[in-house]
């Protein structure tokens, strides 16, 4: 694959590329120099953690800057045209015939108001390319070749009537409308489940080959570039790291940093094991034969039953809907369940957490996905977690201050140089972390995680694990882990627990779990985590037939 | 559809019972008065035996709850009882007063309309640049001032200076259009003044709020061209807000339009009501202010029903 | 010759619109570059970024601010004092010649800034307490509460304000106090949507829910958590709730059921004077102009702190 594309025709050529960011009434520059390379039919994927300027890079590729944004330097050269020199018009006219993207959420990038079709026969109805219905035949053709299920009838519906898979495809398809010469995929599969990735990288590698398309793969997910890509470029705030064709970047990386992303999956904590059934040891929290509905809703949760042990962490694992959350939210008492009942180390927890004492109330804490929204952004730090401490132990003065910095020692950051900040001047790793310091504060001995690491970088991530970790060991800890990624699941699990459609499907112990036999749900969540190995997804696709992945594998 | 129709019948039945509430408001506010209506309209140093006879007459005798329902029971079939100054029947004051102010109020409206949501359409489109610029301090001045202040400036330039119109309104049933159109000039284009600037903010406000939707990126990366991305993509998307402001300015036509009929002295309800609320003549006060309400509440109705039947997710559900 | 004498006036308008503006921008301009100047480190940074209008806002309403404050010193005569026969026009003594009654016009415009801008800022605040102490409620609490009170602004707000502000007042007469109180009522539901609306959107947040899941009580969540999260938009909205008072009791006072003579009003003003108006004299407009003057003023400034609070992610 790579050394034909080195003998095809050069498509764009980018060197030397800065792009500024208006921030504070400057210019900031915010990437430093780009050289990129692409040749017809090529697809090179673009890697890198939030801020590395993926998306800005693949972006100008197409002449285009987002408002607030601005190409201050080095040349794009898309077949043979300058682009940073182009009139606006000339530039608008590339786009969406020569050159077309995909964005990340189709389910936001498809407009609500006009159905699929007419937003796919637009473009080509606009360059004069096709008659609209002519260019409605070619995108039923499309459909059918993405595996869109009624290929000759999902067009005419819309966006809202259409699930998240199948809207990413047919993004896919309105793409392909023009036959570009370059597509711009912008993390097309991040904000989907991973049984549902499966279809959509399948179909968009396949679609590419067909029309020998070039592309730009920009991905936060190694194993998914993997998958993609005949190249792989890494970049870090702006930079690139390095380059390399996808078999030897994943073999032998050249770069600390390129190694450090590698590594990130290999962190493992040692697996704790319940004490022996005869110990009778009574479980921290034990969630028994559990029901949920929300107001006037249908039910959401069915017979849900799990214990957590003292000192282990059990993961709740499953997509978007199987009622992980509202689990959580049983649990601290928001939502009282409709029946069954939550017991706190052998006693009954009163089912609303208004009826619930303090120190009930104070034994389960909470650490939240998106660290931004968790934090009272005009609050300072030392009253963040101050507050807890003074809430339920009555610390004020001096006792207050020393136990504040005690927990910022132990969350790893400098108390003399957090304790008096506020929220927004710290990055999403640190507020995290001043995330759990609250949640310590309150000297639990249960504690809910909710999604703490997706919404950061690998790098940041890995750190939070370990912290965690290390505070379970020291602290003795009683860890509900809610998470719908395995590989966070394999590094800190000791137990877990497969839930689908507000069912508990399968539990046990984590070596069991992730060694066959499984449930036939476990199963196919497990087998579709990419992995990193170029041919994954094609040996994948072997053994499973093209028409038995995704949300046909699901019922 | 049938979810549709839920909604809409839904909304429907909430605008009954709003209204129903607010007869019942209008009603107990005039019971509040301290002493009663008798007294209000004889004053103090009024007989014993004056006030009785008076009373007797308007029926104050009846429990309040009674003289609710006979109140509500002749407002909807229109008859809003006598007048306690002219002693004339209320209804028969009120309806071609409210004739008058309906025809002013849809004069304005038929300009207003489609002047304010095209020049809103512009000044999204040209965001940020001057033109923009100028608009914006145009529209705030114009909502800032006091209809009296634009009425009475129009009427300083193009009447007194001018002599292009006539800076008194008046009308008749049996004038000819044209001629009505031209008395009338002057306090419709106040109104259009007022309504444009504020429909023009909203209609660029419920657009540019929009263009930071990723499906106007994603238009804009298909190649369609700016005006293109606004009709096409961004205003189908706003009718709902749209639908909103054009309804809420229509009520204020209807029922703001009472300081710019004393201005003209053009005879609608408006005029009518500051006249009874000065007189204190209940009946008519009660009268004008449940049209008045109905009014608003109507529009809003039609405006969400309106914006209901825009909404893609509810006219094709799953 | 008399089609040209009919343009000539409409000409006149345009190119006095057209000075106005251009000195209005130019005097806009050295206000902010004053203001940059004067004010210390932050307040300085955020001037020099402010837009002309925001500066324009700012010099305006802090003259009126002037002029209401120290009303008695500076009007040359008293707001009730008789001085000439009515209408007299302008002379060296009165800048904008006598009222109606032979009053000074420029006295009384300058006591208006007291009169018509204090109560109808005392009215807003009034409708804010209600208004807003029942938003933060209804918002944190949420459940029954909410839904009633929430039904309830639905209801009054359905009354337009103009009409519902005439009903009350002919029937509990037109003093300074009834004037105040009914406004406020009317006005408190709207402050209560947009109190709701806004704290909405704060209640909602992960750490309100850590706060509740911690035991924390209403005051507690109201005074720390969500009101320091509310305070820019609810800051704006003061200023354009203002704005609506100050035009419905303007326009009250001109029906003359609004503010009572002889307290010296600028609604009531344009009232009483307004025959001049058929003799082509633009003193009338004076105090009308003021009022929409000082409402200009408020929304840019409101425009430029709405612009602010949702343009800053802090």
């Amino acid at each position: 694959m790579p050394t034909h594309a080195n003998n095809a025709e050069r498509l764009l050529k980018i060197r030397n590329l800065t792009i500024e960011g208006h921030s504070d009434d400057e210019w900031i520059e915010i990437v430093h120099g780009i050289n990129l390379d692409l040749h017809k039919g090529e697809v090179l994927g673009l890697i890198g953690e939030s801020g590395a300027g993926k998306s800005t890079i693949g972006l100008a590729a197409m002449g285009f800057t987002r408002d607030g944004c601005r190409i201050s330097g080095g040349t794009i050269e898309f077949d043979g045209m300058e682009l940073t020199t182009r009139p606006k018009s000339e530039l608008r006219s590339l786009r969406g015939s020569r050159i077309a993207y995909v964005a990340q959420s189709a389910a936001a990038s498809f407009n609500p108001a006009h159905r699929l079709i007419d937003q796919h026969t637009e473009a080509p109805v606009h360059y004069d390319i096709m008659s609209r219905s002519d260019s409605q035949v070619d995108a039923m053709e499309l459909y059918e070749k993405l595996r869109l299920p009624n290929p000759k009838e999902i067009g005419f519906r819309y966006p809202h009537q259409v699930s998240g898979g199948q809207l990413q495809r047919a993004m896919t398809a309105m793409a392909m409308a023009c036959r570009p010469d370059l597509i711009v995929f912008d993390e097309p599969t991040t904000a989907l489940d991973v049984t549902t990735q499966i279809e959509v990288l399948a179909a968009i590698r396949d679609i590419v080959e067909q029309f020998n398309t070039a592309a730009i793969y920009i991905t936060h997910d190694l194993a998914v570039v993997a998958q993609m890509a005949d190249r792989i470029k890494v970049l870090l705030k702006g930079d690139e790291v390095e380059e390399a064709d996808t078999a030897t970047m994943l073999r032998s990386p050249r770069e600390d940093y390129t190694k450090s992303l590698w590594a990130v999956r290999s962190f493992q904590k040692p697996e704790n094991l319940r004490p022996d059934a005869s110990s009778a040891e009574i479980p921290v929290v034990a969630v028994d034969a559990v029901d949920a509905s929300y107001t006037r809703g249908a039910k959401v949760l069915h017979d849900v039953s799990f214990d957590i042990h003292r000192g282990m962490t059990v993961a709740i694992v499953g997509e978007s809907g199987s009622g992980k959350s509202t689990t959580a939210r049983c649990i601290t008492g928001l939502l009282p369940p409709s029946s069954g009942v939550v017991r706190f180390n052998g006693e009954e927890l009163p089912p609303s957490y208004k009826q619930r004492t303090k120190d009930q109330l104070r034994q389960a804490q909470m650490i939240y996905q998106m660290a931004d929204t968790a934090l009272n952004p005009r609050i300072k730090i030392c009253d963040i977690i101050g507050r807890p401490a003074q809430f339920y132990s009555g610390l004020s003065g001096s006792a207050l201050k020393t136990r504040v910095e005690e927990l910022l020692d132990l969350i790893e950051l400098e108390p003399a140089q957090y304790y008096s900040r506020y929220p927004p001047e710290l990055s999403g790793g640190q507020k995290q972390r001043i995330g759990i310091a609250r949640a310590l504060a309150a000297e639990p001995s249960f504690i809910i995680c909710d999604e703490v690491t997706s919404a950061l970088d690998q790098l940041v991530a890995e750190g939070i694990l370990k912290l965690l970790d290390r505070l379970q060991s020291t602290l003795n800890l009683a860890y509900m882990f809610i998470t719908h990624d395995l590989a966070t699941v394999r590094s800190i699990a000791d137990e877990v627990v497969v839930m689908k459609e507000g069912r508990v499907v399968e539990q046990g112990p984590k070596t069991v779990m992730f060694k066959p036999p499984h449930h036939a749900y476990t199963d196919l969540l497990l087998s579709s985590v990419p992995e990193m190995d170029p041919d994954w997804l094609t040996r994948l696709l072997e053994e499973r037939g093209v028409d038995n992945i995704g949300e046909a594998a699901r019922n | 559809m049938l979810d549709v129709f839920s909604i809409v019948a839904k909304r429907l039945g909430f605008g009954l019972i709003t209204l129903l509430v607010i007869s019942l408001i209008i009603f107990i506010a005039v019971e509040l008065l301290p002493g009663d209506i008798a007294q209000a309209v004889l004053g103090q140093g009024a007989t014993e035996s004056n006030l009785a006879a008076l009373r007797a007459e308007l029926g104050l005798n009846d429990p309040a709850p009674m003289r609710y329902f006979n109140w509500l029971k002749g407002a909807v079939v229109g008859d809003f009882g006598v007048s306690l100054v002219s002693k004339e029947s209320v209804t028969d004051s009120i309806t071609p007063r409210f004739v008058n102010t309906l025809m002013l109020a849809l004069y304005a409206a038929v300009i207003a309309v489609p002047v304010a949501i095209s020049l809103g359409v512009l000044v999204a489109l040209f965001r940020n640049t001057l033109f923009d610029r100028i608009a914006n301090v145009l529209t705030f001045t114009s909502i800032s001032s006091p209809e009296f202040f634009l009425g009475y400036i129009l009427i300083l330039y193009f009447s007194v200076k001018t002599g292009w119109f006539p800076s008194i309104a008046t009308v008749s049933p049996e004038m000819p259009l044209f001629e009505r159109l031209e008395r009338t000039f002057l306090p419709a284009l106040t109104l259009v003044l007022v309504v444009v600037a504020h429909m023009m903010r909203m209609t660029r406000a419920a657009i540019i709020n929009l263009l930071a939707s990723p499906y106007i990126e994603m238009a804009k990366l298909k190649g369609t061209p700016a005006w293109k991305v606004i009709v096409r993509h961004a205003l189908p998307n706003s009718w709902a807000p749209i639908i909103n402001v054009v309804a809420l300015n229509l009520a204020y036509l209807v029922t703001g339009v009472v300081l710019v009929e004393v201005v003209f002295v053009y005879p609608g309800i408006g005029q009518l009501l500051v006249d009874a609320v000065s007189k204190r003549d209940f009946p008519v006060v009660q009268a004008c202010s449940l049209i008045f309400a109905a009014t608003f509440i109507l529009l809003n109705l039609a405006a969400d029903v309106g914006s209901i039947l825009t909404n893609p997710r509810l006219r094709h559900p799953k | 010759m008399e089609f040209l004498h009919g343009w000539m006036p409409a000409f006149m308008v345009l190119a006095t619109i057209a000075g106005v503006l251009l000195a209005a921008v130019a005097m806009s301009w050295l206000f902010r570059a004053l203001l940059v100047w004067v004010l210390p480190g932050e307040g300085s940074k955020v001037m020099r970024s402010a837009p002309l209008t925001a500066s324009f806002g700012l010099f305006v309403i802090i003259l009126y601010a002037l002029a209401g404050i120290f009303a008695p010193w500076v009007a040359p005569y008293g707001e009730s004092e008789v001085i000439a026969s009515s209408f007299a026009p302008a002379d060296d003594k009165m800048l904008l010649g006598a009222d109606q009654l032979g009053r000074d016009m420029f006295s009384r415009v300058i006591f208006g800034a007291r009169n018509t801008v204090g109560i109808a800022l005392i009215a807003t605040s009034l409708a804010f307490l209600m208004g807003a102490t029942a938003g933060l409620i209804a918002a944190t609490r949420g459940g029954w509460m909410d839904q009633i009170l929430g039904r309830f602004a639905d209801v009054i707000m359905s009354i337009p304000s103009l009409i519902f502000s005439l009903l009350l007042l002919s029937i509990f007469g037109t003093s300074a106090f009834v004037l105040i109180v009914i406004i406020a009522v009317i006005y408190a539901p709207r402050v209560f949507r947009l109190t709701r609306a806004v704290s909405g959107d704060v209640v909602v947040m992960d750490y309100i829910e850590a706060a509740r899941l911690r035991g924390e009580g209403l005051w507690y969540l109201i005074r720390k958590e969500i009101l320091p999260n509310s305070k820019a938009p609810l800051i704006a909205e003061f200023g354009l709730e203002f704005c609506f008072v100050f035009l419905l009791i303007a326009g009250l006072s001109f029906l003359g059921l609004g503010i009572q003579p002889p307290t010296a009003d600028w609604g009531s003003m344009v009232r009483d004077n307004a025959t001049l108006i058929s003799f082509g004299e633009i003193t009338p407009l004076i105090p009308a102009a003021a009022i929409s003057l000082l409402t200009v003023a408020v929304n840019f400034v409101v425009d430029w702190m709405l612009y602010r609070s949702s343009g800053l992610k802090d």
